[in-house]
């Protein structure tokens, strides 16, 4: 026991991946689980605001678009599925963990996508804060999550030139289309901040996980990056980030901002949030129509392979 | 190709777009609904097919036009009496049975109108069908699987698709019928003669059936006007959100 604690610590130390077959601290093996979980079930129940507006993109070009992305990160979440099924924990059994609440995902969903403007703000914000994050996980001690984010960040970047053009279309359109993205900017600005979660005094799993080498970086890094990355990108369209206490400090070389509503955080992580009724009944719904669907496949697959052998 | 018969191609190109964009933009309202993740996805695959097609005989019917308009004028600003789809292709999602049947059903009748189509003399419509017969293809191996599993799985799945197929068989003859305008293009080599399929489909159709333990269903109501502009009363609706970025806000880029 202590020798493969020793030889854990050691590949840790050493900055080698712990892979599948290696033994690992039953907490190790439970923390990658949950954030891995978590993180595929954010692809899954991200496809919802977004799919608010296939049916009602403004041209072929953009519904392709949209189409194609929201694929992408439902694949995004089959390949996290299985990625952290490595672990020994089903994707049913994930999924299951979902529906009865013990499992999360990105507080980011929960909030309606009311607007045109909010698909390319989420593309650029939402994609665009998960890419910092995710940049950042490349490194992460676990080998499958570290191959599943260096394959995933490709297309996550994609996703965000989409969002910022489409947007940047809108800002440079009439002054309704203007009106329509600087709305969409003022709602998702806050909660994509809140994405990078609670300040490191206050983070519960950000210590034992840095020690890991599970998180390579803390939460307020990767928040201050993916400030001073977008502020620029905003003024460059003509869009204003709603904080009146954002302003550039040339003694750090980033961008001061305004405090967090950290209430507001804790009440969507909570449940309560605008849309997490509403997100997880339609992921339940969507299990439950699919139901006889799936029971007919495996009929079948049962049937096919008895003639078979017959 | 003869002068004459332009308006007459036109015409055509945005017929066989209308089906595709209905249809594509039918299968898209699947995305985040599919039964299964693996199946969602693929769905939109399809869809996003579809829309491609859409596009490309839509701009080909804009350039032949030469007026000036778009892809996106051809589909977002026609109302529901000029849009020319075969009625199967607007009808509602239904279950899911309801839709692979309808897939199964349209993919077997593409897999053979657009191999024709290859023939055609109008070389963009010939080269577009090509891409259309690869599509068409795989769907068809998806969709054909899907009635087998459907048809032959247990109880509850076999009932659904062969409801879906007595509901569907109504809009079956609509698919083989050929308008008189379209006799034209057919008698200059541009266009298919849909009414020479209808045997093949259906012996292709009842054969995936049989094997799946399925009936042909007994119908003998049918319906037609796609193509004249005479829908089912669900179209308007399917164009009202379709279109509606465009009708609120007339004239923009986007
Ligand atoms: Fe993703
Ligand atoms: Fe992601
Ligand atoms: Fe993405």
């Amino acid at each position: 026991m202590d020798s493969l604690q020793a030889s854990f610590d050691e590949k840790i130390a050493n900055e080698q991946r712990i892979e599948p077959k290696d033994w690992m601290p039953d907490a190790f093996r439970k923390t990658v689980l949950r954030q891995m979980s978590q993180h595929a079930h954010s692809e899954v129940i991200g496809m919802q605001p977004e799919g608010n507006w296939i049916t009602r993109a403004p041209t072929l070009h953009r519904k392709v678009i949209l189409l194609a992305k929201i694929q992408d990160e439902g694949g995004h979440g089959l390949y996290l599925y299985s990625a952290a099924e490595t672990l020994g924990t089903s994707r049913e059994e994930m999924v299951q963990a979902l529906h009865d609440g013990k499992a999360k995902y990105a507080s980011i969903f929960n909030y309606p996508a009311l607007t045109w403007a909010d698909i390319g703000m989420i593309g650029w914000l939402v994609d665009g804060a998960a890419i910092v994050n995710q940049v950042s996980l490349q490194r992460t001690s676990y080998g499958p999550y570290s191959r599943a984010m260096i394959r995933i960040c490709k297309e996550e970047s994609f996703h965000q030139r989409q969002g910022y053009e489409a947007t940047m279309v809108l800002a440079r359109g009439s002054a309704e289309q203007k009106a329509m993205a600087q709305d969409a900017l003022d709602r998702w600005w806050w909660p994509a901040l809140m994405m990078f979660g609670p300040h490191d005094t206050d983070s519960a799993h950000t210590g034992q996980s840095m020690k890991w080498k599970l998180k390579r970086e803390s939460n307020d890094v990767l928040r201050q990056r993916f400030v001073d990355q977008t502020v620029p990108q905003a003024e460059f369209i003509g869009l204003k980030i709603p904080d009146p206490e954002l302003r550039w400090n040339e003694d750090r070389g980033s961008y001061d901002f305004g405090p967090i509503d950290w209430d507001e955080f804790m009440r969507v992580i909570a449940g309560d949030g605008p849309c997490n009724r509403q997100r997880l009944a339609h992921h339940v719904r969507a299990q439950q129509d699919g139901q006889w669907v799936r029971d007919a496949m495996h009929a079948y697959e049962t049937k096919r392979q008895a003639r078979e052998v017959a | 190709m003869d002068a004459e018969l332009k308006p007459a191609l036109i015409e055509y190109c945005i017929a066989l777009g209308d089906d595709s964009v209905i249809l594509g933009h039918r299968l898209s309202e699947w995305c985040r609904n599919g039964p299964f993740l693996e199946e969602d996805l693929a769905l939109t695959n399809v869809s996003l097919d579809f829309i491609g097609r859409a596009r490309m005989l839509y701009s080909h019917a804009a350039e032949l036009e030469g007026a000036g308009r778009s892809e996106d004028d051809i589909a977002y600003l026609r109302d529901c009496r000029e849009y020319r789809n075969l009625l199967i292709h607007e009808l509602p999602n239904g279950d899911f049975a309801f839709t692979m049947a309808r897939q199964f059903m349209i993919d077997v009748y593409d897999m053979a109108f657009f191999t024709e189509l290859m023939q055609s003399q109008e070389p963009t419509l010939a080269a577009i069908a090509a891409k259309a017969v690869k599509e068409s293809r795989y769907h068809l191996r998806r969709s054909e699987d899907w009635i087998k599993r459907l048809g032959d799985g247990t109880e509850v799945s076999h009932e659904r698709v062969q409801a879906a197929f007595n509901q569907l068989w109504g809009y079956v003859n609509e698919m083989f019928s050929v308008s008189e305008q379209e006799q034209l293009l057919i008698d200059a080599g541009v266009a298919v003669d849909r009414s020479a399929l209808q045997q093949n489909w259906h012996t292709a159709v009842q054969a995936v059936m049989l094997e799946a333990t399925l009936e042909t269903p007994d119908e003998d109501w049918t319906i037609s006007g796609g193509r004249e502009g005479i829908h089912t009363e669900h179209l308007g609706y399917l164009l009202a959100e379709m279109q509606f970025l465009q009708r609120a806000y007339p004239g923009q880029k986007w």
